[in-house]
């Protein structure tokens, strides 16, 4: 018995076959993705729906589209996307980037989208986490939280980092899930772009201060750095951008080792 | 040919844009007269079974769905309906299958939503699972759970407790799991559903 519950519990393990997720974020333009893309066998690097497919295949658990189209066509293109990604792709997939209000969310649940991403609306208007729960369930609903340290303390901060807000990370991330955030996806800003390894202190933290997924973000440079953010914050699953675009990292080799560590992971 | 049960209880794009990837034939049912076109049926869901609940009784088809003689399978809240009763919203459901839909309780060891993919253990030999490994690793997203009954559970996986992944009763399944977003395997599924 004894053995059973230290095998549940064991912090290296998903408790009871639950894999940890890996998760490819791309950066989304006007429908087309935007930060660099080195792949082979891609016909169009810039098409994200390739893109998504090609991750799948791979093995990627899940994908996160972070759309920063600036225009007032927005919603439109984004709804275009989602319907594009949900005809080809059989994984989950989330999308963030400017959504302010119920009828943006709901025309992404409509045109396919498992869940959405929120992070500066929230913190300007965090009643609608509590909207967005009540109208699509908590497991639609991650909330973004970009984080900085200053002057030793975890501040969120909105406008991709630049912008400190008065909320301490910790404090936002638990009124979040009072509120009904489904998951939280933070990011480091401090060791975004970095690839010196994710902020595994704070999301050991974070991690043991909430009962729903938390999502790491910001700073893997190397197969190691997951091994590591695993180990060390036993997070629900990492996110990372250039390192699988530019193929530095390849999903399955990053499987594999995760695997050698008694990490749980999905192999396809 | 699949029949869709329309209740206005979540997004099924998901879903049909799956059954379009492999080719398999279905339509939609609003009402009564719609289920003899089709010979196999799909109840979806998302979001609260009470509600859900509610909502499929608003359509009138309630009396219709319980007397089908032909496969019927529930996905996710789809699923859950099927059983007696729901700790969500304290609701009575179908009653299809004699079993609860409870709460996971959350802890940090266990944390509600389970979310992600978990591994699906074949409690029984069923044609739902025909080339699916025993093990393989299908997509939850959940709060509530169908317990676990040795005569209805179809397939089991472990969240804390051991829960039903699938069940089945005569014509009537159900997967807690979204096979629409389970990759290789899920697709599988939704053709092994297809030729029941």
């Amino acid at each position: 018995m004894n053995t059973i519950t230290q095998t549940l519990r064991s912090p290296f393990r998903g408790p009871g076959g639950l894999t940890k997720r890996i998760i490819p974020c791309l950066d989304v333009k006007d429908g087309r993705t935007v930060k660099g893309v080195n792949f082979v066998d891609l016909r169009d690097a810039g098409d994200p729906v390739e893109l998504a497919w090609n991750y799948s295949q791979q093995g990627a658990d899940e994908l996160v589209f972070l759309d920063i189209t600036a225009t007032v066509e927005r919603r439109k293109t984004m709804v275009e996307l989602v319907k594009a990604v949900a005809r080809q792709i059989n994984i989950p997939f989330t999308i963030g980037g400017g959504i302010n209000e119920i009828a943006d969310a709901d025309a992404l649940l409509n045109a396919g989208a498992d869940k959405i991403s929120i992070n500066s609306a929230a913190v300007r208007n965090p009643a609608l986490i509590d909207e967005l729960a009540k109208a699509f369930g908590v497991q639609f609903v991650v909330i973004a939280v970009d984080t900085r340290l200053i002057d030793g303390k975890n501040i969120v901060h909105l406008n991709g980092g630049r912008l400190p807000t008065e909320k301490e990370t910790l404090d936002w991330i638990l009124e979040a899930e009072s509120r009904g955030a489904g998951e939280i996806l933070l990011t480091s800003m401090d060791h975004d772009g970095t690839k010196a390894g994710f902020d595994n202190y704070l999301l050991k933290q974070v991690n043991n201060a909430v009962n729903i997924p938390v999502i790491a973000s910001g700073g893997a440079g190397s197969v190691q750095h997951f091994v590591d953010v695993f180990e060390q914050s036993n997070v629900d699953a990492a996110l990372a951008a250039s390192v699988f675009h530019y193929g530095e990292i390849l999903i399955p080799d990053l499987k594999r080792v995760l695997k050698q560590h008694n990490i749980e992971v999905r192999e396809v | 040919m699949i029949g869709i049960i329309t209740y206005g209880a979540g997004n099924i794009f998901s879903l049909t844009a799956a059954l379009e990837r492999l080719g398999i034939p279905y339509g939609m049912i609003n009402k009564e007269q719609d289920f003899e076109q089709f010979d196999r049926y799909i109840i979806p869901g998302v979001g609260h079974a009470g509600a859900a609940m509610n909502k499929l009784e608003q359509t009138g088809l309630v009396p219709k769905i319980k007397s089908l003689t032909k496969p019927v399978l529930g996905i996710c809240v789809g699923m859950q309906l099927l059983t007696s009763y729901s700790e969500e919203g304290d609701s009575k459901l179908l009653g299809l299958f004699p079993i609860n839909t409870l709460k996971f309780a959350a802890n940090p060891d266990h944390k509600v939503p389970h979310t992600g993919w978990n591994q699906v253990s074949p409690e029984k030999e069923n044609a739902l699972f025909e080339n699916i490994p025993n093990g393989s690793h299908f997509y939850f997203v959940h709060s509530y759970f169908i317990e676990y009954n040795i005569d209805y559970t179809l397939s089991s996986t472990t969240y804390g407790n051991k829960f039903s992944a699938s069940i089945m009763r005569d014509n009537f399944y159900g997967v807690q799991f979204h096979p629409e977003k389970s990759g290789a395997y899920g697709e599988t599924l939704l053709k092994n559903f297809s030729k029941i």
